[in-house]
C-alpha cells in the first residue's frame, strides 16, 4: 500500500488521475473500518486532510457550497439556519468524535443507503461538485446514487463540494435506531417544504438499494396543498391527506430484511416518520400566529 | 513509512509504519503508550479517543499518515495538557506509568514529582467512576474536552458529549457523577 499525501486540490486530482484505484480518505470513518477489519487493502490510500479548501464553506444567494470535508460538527454549529435538514441529520451521525472527523463528502463517496446525510440532501435539493483533471461537473443529487454503495463518479473523479439549496421553508429529519447515538439508521426520512415553489421534497434512507425520494408522495402533497389553498390559508393539513402522504412514502420504499430490521418494519416506520415530519414542518410553516382551527 | 508528530507535547518519531495502520496502533504498539484502548476498531466505543490538534477523535479511525506533523494528546498526557490549559505549573504526565496510573489506579502523590492527575481524572477517582477501567481513558479525554468548552454542562450536555463512549460495566451513573463533580469543583475554584 502507498500513502499519497497531496498538499493541494490540484495535486489530489493529479494523483487520482495517475492512480484511479486510489481510495480517498478524509474522516476515515468508513475507510479505516474496512482496513482495520481486513475487508479492504487499497493499493493507494490518498489522504485529503491536507487539502484545506475542502474544509471551507460559502453561503451564497441561493445555495451553500459545502466543502467535501467540512465535519458534521461544523455543519451543526454554523449552518443550522441555511441547512436545517442537514444540520438535524448531522446531529444523528454517530457520536461527537465521529462528527468531528466525518463529512458529507465521505457519505457521498461511500454512497451507502444508510448514510445519514442523503435524505436531507435529497429533500433540500443539491448538486455534487465532482472534478478530475479532465474538468469539473455538477451532478444533480437525484442522479448521484446509482446502486448499493455505488455513485455516479468516474474512477478519476473526486468530490470537491456539495451545493445545497438554502432552506426556503421548514425542514425536518427523522431517523429510527435502537438508541440515539452510535447507530446505523434502520431507516431515515427527510422532508423539506419549499414555499417559494409551493412544492415539497422528501428523502428516504436505508429503505431501498439507494437513498430515494418519494416522488409520487411529493406530487400528491403538492397537489393537495395547492387544491386546498393551504399555502395561503395556513390551515392544518387534514389527517386524510397526511395519511395518504405517509402511505405513498411507505410505498416508495423497496427495503430488505436485515439484522437492523425487517422490510415490513421499515415501510411502516417510513410512513410514521413521513406523517410526523409533515406535521412538524407544517406547524412551523403556519407559525405561532396562525389560527388553530383546521380544515379537517 | 516514517511518521513524525507531536505526542503529549513532545516530538515523536515512528519508523516502519504500515500505510494502512491506525494512529491508535502507532500510539500503543510503536510508541509504548497503551493508555488509549483498542476495543471495537470501528469508532463505536470511544475507548481510543485522543485529541488530534485539539479535537477529540477516535484514533482507530485516523490513518497513521494523517497524523503527520500534527499534535496528539493521549490520556498519558492529559494531566500536563490540563495543567497547561489552566496556565498553572502543570503536571507533566508523560511517562506511561505515571498517567495511566493516575487515571486507573487512583493516583495520589505517587503519580509523580509535583504532579497529580488532571482535575477530571481526580473526579473520576473520587466519584468511583472506574470499574474495569477499559473505557476510562476515552471517557477522560471526552469529559475533559467537554469541560474545556462548557464549564457548566447540563446532564443532557454530559450525556451528549459522552454518547460516543461505551462502558460495558454500565457504570454510567458514577461517570455522570464524576463529570458533575469536576465541573462543580472548577466553578468553586477548587
Amino acid at each position: 500500500m502507498d500513502f499519497l499525501r497531496p498538499a493541494s486540490w490540484e495535486e489530489a486530482l493529479a494523483a487520482k488521475a495517475e492512480h484511479p484505484t486510489a481510495v480517498p480518505i478524509a474522516g476515515g470513518t468508513d475507510v479505516m473500518v474496512e482496513i482495520n477489519f481486513d475487508r479492504r487493502r487499497p493499493e493507494y490510500l490518498m489522504d485529503l486532510n491536507r487539502v484545506a479548501d475542502l474544509y471551507d464553506w460559502e453561503v451564497g444567494e441561493e445555495s451553500v457550497r459545502l466543502g467535501a470535508s467540512v465535519p458534521y460538527s461544523r455543519i451543526m454549529e454554523h449552518l443550522r439556519a441555511e441547512l436545517p435538514g442537514l444540520a438535524l441529520a448531522s446531529h444523528t451521525v454517530a457520536s461527537p468524535q465521529i462528527r468531528n472527523r466525518g463529512g458529507v463528502g465521505g457519505n457521498l463517496g461511500t454512497a451507502s443507503p444508510a448514510g445519514d446525510a442523503h435524505p436531507a440532501l435529497l429533500a433540500a435539493g443539491a448538486e455534487v461538485e465532482a472534478e478530475s483533471v479532465r474538468g469539473a461537473r455538477r451532478i444533480p443529487i437525484d442522479d448521484f446514487y446509482t446502486g448499493v454503495k455505488r455513485n455516479a463518479l468516474a474512477p478519476d473523479e473526486l468530490i470537491r463540494a456539495v451545493h445545497i439549496k438554502k432552506a426556503d421553508g421548514p425542514q425536518q429529519y427523522s431517523k429510527v435506531g435502537t438508541r440515539n447515538a452510535m447507530v446505523i439508521a434502520v431507516c431515515a426520512f427527510g422532508l423539506a417544504l419549499h414555499p417559494g415553489t409551493r412544492t415539497v421534497r422528501t428523502g428516504i434512507g436505508s429503505a431501498a438499494p439507494t437513498p430515494v425520494r418519494a416522488r409520487t408522495a411529493e406530487e400528491f402533497l403538492r397537489a393537495a396543498l395547492d387544491e386546498g389553498g393551504f399555502w395561503d390559508n395556513g390551515k392544518i393539513i387534514p389527517p386524510s391527506v397526511a395519511r395518504r402522504f405517509a402511505d405513498l412514502c411507505a410505498a416508495a420504499c423497496n427495503p430488505i430484511d436485515d439484522v437492523r430490521g425487517t422490510a415490513d418494519y421499515r415501510r411502516h416506520a417510513v410512513g410514521v416518520m413521513a406523517r410526523r415530519t409533515l406535521a412538524w414542518t407544517w406547524e412551523s410553516y403556519r407559525g405561532p400566529g396562525r389560527v388553530t382551527e383546521g380544515a379537517a | 513509512m516514517r511518521l513524525d508528530f507531536t505526542v503529549n507535547g513532545r516530538p515523536r518519531q515512528a519508523d516502519d509504519v504500515w500505510e494502512g495502520e491506525s494512529l491508535l496502533y502507532v500510539l500503543r504498539e510503536r510508541l509504548g503508550l497503551p493508555g488509549s484502548k483498542n476495543a471495537c476498531e470501528q469508532g463505536e466505543c470511544g475507548s481510543c479517543t485522543v485529541r488530534l490538534d485539539g479535537v477529540p477523535v477516535c484514533s482507530c479511525l485516523v490513518a497513521a499518515g494523517q497524523a503527520e506533523g500534527r499534535e496528539v494528546v493521549t490520556v498519558e498526557g492529559l494531566a500536563h495538557y490540563a495543567g497547561q490549559r489552566s496556565g498553572g505549573t502543570g503536571a507533566r504526565g508523560t511517562s506511561p506509568d505515571e498517567a495511566v496510573g493516575g487515571a486507573a489506579e487512583g493516583a495520589g502523590p505517587q503519580a509523580g514529582e509535583g504532579t497529580g492527575p488532571a482535575p477530571v481524572q481526580q473526579a473520576f477517582i473520587d466519584a468511583g467512576a472506574v470499574q474495569c477501567g477499559f473505557c476510562t481513558p476515552g471517557l477522560l479525554i471526552a469529559a475533559d474536552a467537554l469541560l474545556e468548552l462548557n464549564p457548566d454542562p447540563t446532564d443532557a450536555d454530559i450525556r451528549e458529549a459522552l454518547s460516543g463512549n461505551l462502558c460495558r460495566c454500565t457504570g454510567y451513573e458514577k461517570i455522570m457523577d464524576a463529570v458533575r463533580l469536576a465541573a462543580a469543583r472548577r466553578s468553586e475554584g477548587v
